[in-house]
């Protein structure tokens, strides 16, 4: 637990006056402020020091106390018997910011959240998760439980969900104050990478393999999709890089059911090794045709 | 609308302290709905945690309606370029053949 300056954090000297530490507080909150910032945890934290820092500035008792003692916050028994004095009456603040959100430094000096005395409702915080799935995990609609600060949830993922899509689970985020309603809670899915398809967006990509003389004369492929295996007509004279389409065989459309993308087949066409001398007696004869 | 999802001006400006005509601003701005049955205005809960952003934004930060407004929009716009930025990413990702 180390000491934090708070005049430091809100960038003003000691001799600042309650204007001067409001101006400062509205300047950088407006800056690193959490709803201003979506999804930037270090403007989140930057936040929550500022939130701190005035939350003690700003009121008379609280600075005088932290004046006094500040650099010496160690002596936790001198603190502790001037919490014990603490009047119950506490200024009314408006910070938006739930329980948990103060420093441990900060908790030493004036006690925990519910020393504030807030009386206004407020939402709990937002809270962030992240997920990984496979690329076949995400191709079907899945029912999960995750565990979020020791609480399960069971959630629905649905089929076709982007890499760096981020879904809001409403209420599973912290608990309101003062009987406010809870945050919500968002979750951002990584898909991983899978060696067989390639997506983007709706659509997969894959390549198959031919022999010289199906590339040539043509013949059938058994090919495997995501859900299953397909039997594919191949062109006589297909060459090495030519696609085919397979319609509705890529991957479904995020929350439209029964909607799905096309998969992209490309050949890649596999020469012959090791002859034997019959073969290479043939390819002569074909090569003087 | 379901009536149990309403709730009353009077009791959101009484629970967060803050005046009525503050809403009727947000209102008048098109950040909040308001819903009027019989003369009474109320708020469905489902746009509370917008009004307290709003109320945040306000009373915290002390920006004006004109402000709260115009970051409104920034913030929509930087959700769509966000998703825009993932799906190129993704594109990018594609065409490196990394997915």
């Amino acid at each position: 637990m180390d000491f934090i300056d708070y005049y430091k954090t809100l960038g003003i000297d000691k001799k600042a006056t309650t204007d001067d530490i409001k101006k400062a507080y509205r300047k950088l909150a407006r800056k690193h402020h959490p709803d201003l910032n979506p999804n930037d945890s270090g403007a989140q934290l930057s936040f929550q020091l500022i939130n701190e820092a005035n939350n003690v500035l700003s009121d008379p008792e609280k600075r005088e106390k932290y004046d006094k003692y500040g650099k010496d916050w160690k002596h936790a028994d001198r603190f502790e018997k001037a919490k014990q004095n603490q009047s119950a009456n506490q200024r009314e603040t408006r910070s938006g910011q739930s329980s948990g959100d103060f420093s441990d430094f900060f908790e030493s000096m004036f006690g925990g959240a519910s020393a504030r005395g807030r009386q206004v409702k407020y939402r709990g915080e937002d809270f962030h998760a992240s997920l990984e799935l496979s690329l076949l995990d995400a191709y079907k609609t899945r029912k999960q439980t995750l565990t979020v600060n020791s609480k399960s949830i069971r959630i629905s993922i649905p089929a076709g969900i982007e890499n760096g899509q981020t879904i809001k689970i409403t209420g599973y985020g912290g608990p309101g104050l003062n009987g406010g309603p809870n945050g919500d809670l968002y979750i951002t899915f990584t898909i991983e990478s899978n060696a067989e398809f390639r997506r983007l967006g709706k659509d997969l990509y894959t390549t198959a393999e031919l022999d010289l003389y199906t590339a040539i004369l043509g013949g059938e492929l058994t090919l495997n999709t995501v859900d299953g295996k397909v039997k594919l007509q191949v062109k006589p004279e297909t060459q090495n890089g030519n696609q085919v389409k397979l319609k509705g065989k890529g991957f479904p459309v995020y929350k439209k059911e029964g909607e799905f993308g096309d998969l992209y087949i490309t050949y890649t066409i596999k020469l012959p090794t090791a002859l034997t001398d019959k073969e290479k007696e043939l390819f002569t004869e074909l090569s003087k045709l | 609308m379901n009536q149990e999802t309403l709730i009353a001006l009077e009791e959101i400006c009484n629970s967060y302290n803050i005046e009525i005509p503050f809403i009727y601003s947000l209102s008048e701005s098109g950040l909040i709905k308001l819903v009027i049955i019989r003369e009474d205005s109320f708020v469905d809960h489902m746009q509370l945690p917008r009004l307290e952003k709003y109320i945040n934004f306000h009373y915290t930060l002390g920006i004006n309606i004109e402000g709260i407004e115009t970051i409104h929009h920034l913030l929509l716009r930087m959700e769509t370029l966000q998703e825009e930025v993932n799906r190129l990413k993704n594109a990018l990702h594609f065409h490196e053949g990394g997915m």
